[in-house]
């Protein structure tokens, strides 16, 4: 464990003259794993990008095995042993995973290319991690996102890495996903490799890592043995203040009204669902990845309708017909779903108002209710944080003044101080009258926001459970053959 | 306009350089002229930035504007007195020829490149077909007076221009063209907020087709009757879209600068033609510019991303 493979020192970095980097130690070990925790803005990904070679250092030495080494791009810091896997997987889902594991350098005979020991080496590769749910010759678009990752990971092998930095593996799994990618890091680490592991998931981290380095604003907050942390002592840590309680308090009311109600409504996807939506609760759905919780949001929002069932006050068969009969839906993927990237916070919070004429609230007082309040709304989307970026979907969605808001993970990928946010925004819409469903891969989130969860397996629903009820109890009912 | 001011300095730095060549270029009566020889790629520049923003491409203009042409020729055959209804007509024509685009790139799904491309041959092919290679009929003077005459010291054109300068503004700023933008910049993203994709679309193709009408009207006026009339004039308007800084895909750039990017195109080519530089040359000045507008857009992207998400 005293090994030390990695050692970062004085990491400064500044970008347009906005200093992102101030100072930042940070040490690694052979068979650790060293989680780097902070807020969006607190430089992880900087500084897993200096370790990787895609950004130059301002300041600051990397020492690998001792010694010093200066990357000029990724390449060389593939050579040298570090091997990173994204946030967005960078795989091309038409090749194969032998294809994407050797990519770039596949083994060549008479100047072709060797297929049968590109194959035969990938196989070796996805044996030695326990992977047996698909070979070499599978095409990486017919693996589940938990899959892909074991490419990466067999990728980073076949390099020989030493140190493998994962930044936010977990970001698109679901929890049983989760756990199994916590094996293949362990056992990554029993190899003597030393894994850098960025996460927003504190419990994850808690769990899993060795030891803990606290970035904030850029600096170094803290370097501590996991065993010596628990959750609060870390979000102190990370926001420099005390949130008291991770989540607001439930609605003390019971629910008003069904807002919106569905009896055997199905599709592709989804069969026999029957849900009742009331105004004031917040309803969770929880499910495994491919349960069809996204389907579920979207068929009851109009974007991917029912075929069969009834659905009341009607049920939508386009985005237009469900934003009509007061249904939202703030969707999974930000990026390619939710936001206008290029254009100004204002045109990107008004753009349900605007597309569906209806009646548009002031801008400054849309801004001011979802905390966005000292922001400029000209300001560029692309340029704000991902917890900025996540409150600019829900005020199109505030400024609509929806009757039903489905919310498909609303803070994934969100720094803790902006997750604390939303909560009490969501909590605040129900209070307001919104019947609200909401989902999430993070089971504690799950519970601790909900007041009833519904259960989602292959598409039809599982079971309800009462709010507070165990991960256990979710879990069971999501996962039962 | 903020975002128009880089095109807007190119093209008074190109008229002041045009001013020294020709030291008269700058009075009232030679400026209008300037103003009246570009108004034609100044409006169809405009419909063009319609589709762009919008994230398609519209490349059947030219031929449109030569269909136009020939076909108000013909049916007027020199004759004054069917002038008023077949400007009408010129004007559904064009409508339909972008409805058509329109309908066949949005809810066929083939992709706007091919689609007007296809057009473009089609109606080509047509005029082809109708006037056997050389175009019959004339246009009366009557319909000419709307691309040479003139309302007092002011040309017909210009005021012409005027009026689809401000309607392009208009529309642009209210709901419909911030819907469009939207729909270039994220079509996902806007379709699940709610913006019929398909008809924003769609009636942005009919814009640029209504553009290419008036056009028409215009260099009819201006040139006469040809099967030449429009050739050309896709690029042409492309070209001064990007040079306006509108981003190829969609969802960046302004009418404005659209409109400011024609102009300049026009000033260069004035310049190439005062300094005795073949017009031949223009094609290949063009394809220099579009190639150097494009990539200085790509590299003038932000790239903060890097720096914004930690």
């Amino acid at each position: 464990m005293h090994d030390c493979v990695l050692k970062m020192t004085g990491i400064t970095k500044s970008f347009q003259g906005v200093r992102v980097l101030d100072g930042v130690d940070l040490e690694a070990s052979a068979g650790e794993v060293h989680a780097v925790v902070g807020e969006n803005g607190a430089g992880k990904s900087t500084l897993m990008k200096i370790l990787a070679g895609a950004h130059a250092p301002d300041g600051g030495s990397v020492e690998i095995d001792g010694r010093t080494v200066v990357f000029g791009h990724p390449v060389q810091a593939q050579r040298a042993g570090v091997a990173i896997m994204h946030q967005e997987l960078s795989l091309l889902p038409e090749r194969t995973v032998a294809e994407n594991v050797f990519l770039g350098r596949e083994p060549v005979r008479r100047g072709l290319v060797d297929r049968a020991a590109m194959e035969s080496a990938t196989a070796e590769l996805l044996d030695s991690v326990g992977e047996e749910s698909f070979g070499p010759r599978d095409l990486v678009r017919r693996l589940p996102v938990a899959r892909r990752q074991v490419v990466e990971i067999a990728k980073a092998l076949s390099l020989n890495a030493r140190i493998v930095v994962m930044d936010e593996p977990t970001a698109a799994l679901a929890e049983h996903e989760a756990e199994l990618l916590h094996t293949l890091v362990r056992r990554l680490a029993s190899r003597g490799i030393a894994i850098l592991y960025v996460s927003h998931r504190l419990r994850e981290i808690l769990d899993l890592a060795d030891r803990i380095t606290v970035l904030k604003d850029g600096s170094r907050v803290t370097t501590a043995d996991a065993s010596t942390m628990d959750a609060p002592t870390l979000v102190r840590l990370m926001i420099g203040r005390e949130l008291d309680s991770y989540y607001p308090p439930r609605a003390a009311e019971p629910p008003g009204p069904v807002k919106l109600s569905v009896r055997g409504g199905g599709n592709a996807r989804l069969r026999g669902i029957d849900l009742d939506l009331r105004a004031g609760e917040i309803v969770g759905l929880a499910g495994l990845q491919g349960s069809g919780r996204t389907e579920l949001a979207k068929a009851l929002f109009g974007a991917a309708p029912f075929t069969s069932g009834e659905m009341t006050p009607c049920r939508p068969c386009s985005v237009r017909e469900g934003i009509a009969a007061g249904i939202g839906l703030v969707t999974e993927d930000r990026k390619a779903e939710g936001l206008l990237l290029n254009q100004p916070v204002r045109d990107n919070a008004l753009l349900v108002t605007r597309a569906t004429r209806m009646r548009r609230p002031g801008i400054e007082r849309l801004l001011e209710r979802v905390g966005l309040g000292p922001l400029r709304p000209t300001q560029e989307v692309r340029l704000l944080s991902g917890g900025n970026q996540q409150k600019v979907v829900l005020a199109r969605w505030v400024a609509a003044a929806p009757r039903v808001l489905l919310l498909d993970e609303p803070t994934r990928g969100v720094d803790v101080g902006a997750k604390a946010a939303i909560h009490e925004l969501t909590r605040e819409l129900a209070r307001d009258g919104t019947a609200v469903l909401m989902i999430s891969s993070e089971l504690p989130e799950l519970i601790g926001m909900s007041d009833r969860i519904v259960v989602l397996r292959d598409g039809r629903i599982a079971g309800a459970l009462p709010a507070g009820s165990t991960e256990e109890s979710v879990m069971r009912l999501a996962a039962a053959s | 306009m903020r975002r128009a001011l880089p095109i807007l300095v190119v093209l008074a730095g190109l008229l002041a350089v045009i001013a020294v060549a020709q030291p008269n270029f700058l009075a009232p009566a030679a400026l209008l002229a300037f103003v009246k020889r570009a108004a034609p790629l100044v409006i169809l520049a405009a419909g063009q930035y319609f589709v762009i923003v919008s994230g398609e491409y519209d490349l059947s203009v030219g031929s449109l504007v030569t269909a136009e042409v020939v076909v108000a020729a013909r049916l007027l055959d020199g004759s004054a007195e069917a002038t008023w209804p077949v400007l009408a007509l010129l004007v559904v024509l064009g409508l339909l020829v972008g409805l058509v685009n329109g309908v066949v790139t949005t809810l066929l799904r083939v992709p706007s490149f091919i689609s007007t491309l296809g057009m473009l041959l089609i109606l080509s092919g047509a005029i082809f077909l109708w006037t056997g290679g050389a175009p019959r009929g004339a246009l009366p003077p009557q319909f000419r007076e709307l691309g040479r005459g003139s309302l007092g010291p002011v040309p017909w054109s210009v005021l012409v221009l005027v009026a689809v300068a401000a309607g392009a503004i208009c529309a642009m700023r209210a709901g419909f063209g911030h819907t469009l933008i939207a729909a270039g910049d994220n079509d996902r993203a806007a379709a699940l907020s709610g913006v019929h994709v398909a008809r924003v679309r769609t009636v942005a193709f009919m814009v640029s087709g209504l553009s290419a009408a008036v056009a028409a009207i215009l260099l009819g006026g201006f040139a006469g009757v040809s099967a030449q009339v429009g050739q050309g004039l896709e690029f042409q308007a492309i070209t001064a879209v990007v040079l306006g800084g509108v981003a190829l895909g969609g969802g960046r750039g302004s009418v404005v600068a659209a409109m400011a990017g024609a102009f300049t195109l026009e000033a260069l080519f004035t310049l190439l033609n005062l300094y005795g530089v073949s017009g031949a040359l223009e094609p290949a000045v063009q394809g220099v510019i579009i190639i150097a507008a494009v990539a200085l857009g790509g590299m003038s992207l932000p790239r903060g991303r890097a720096a914004a998400a930690s």
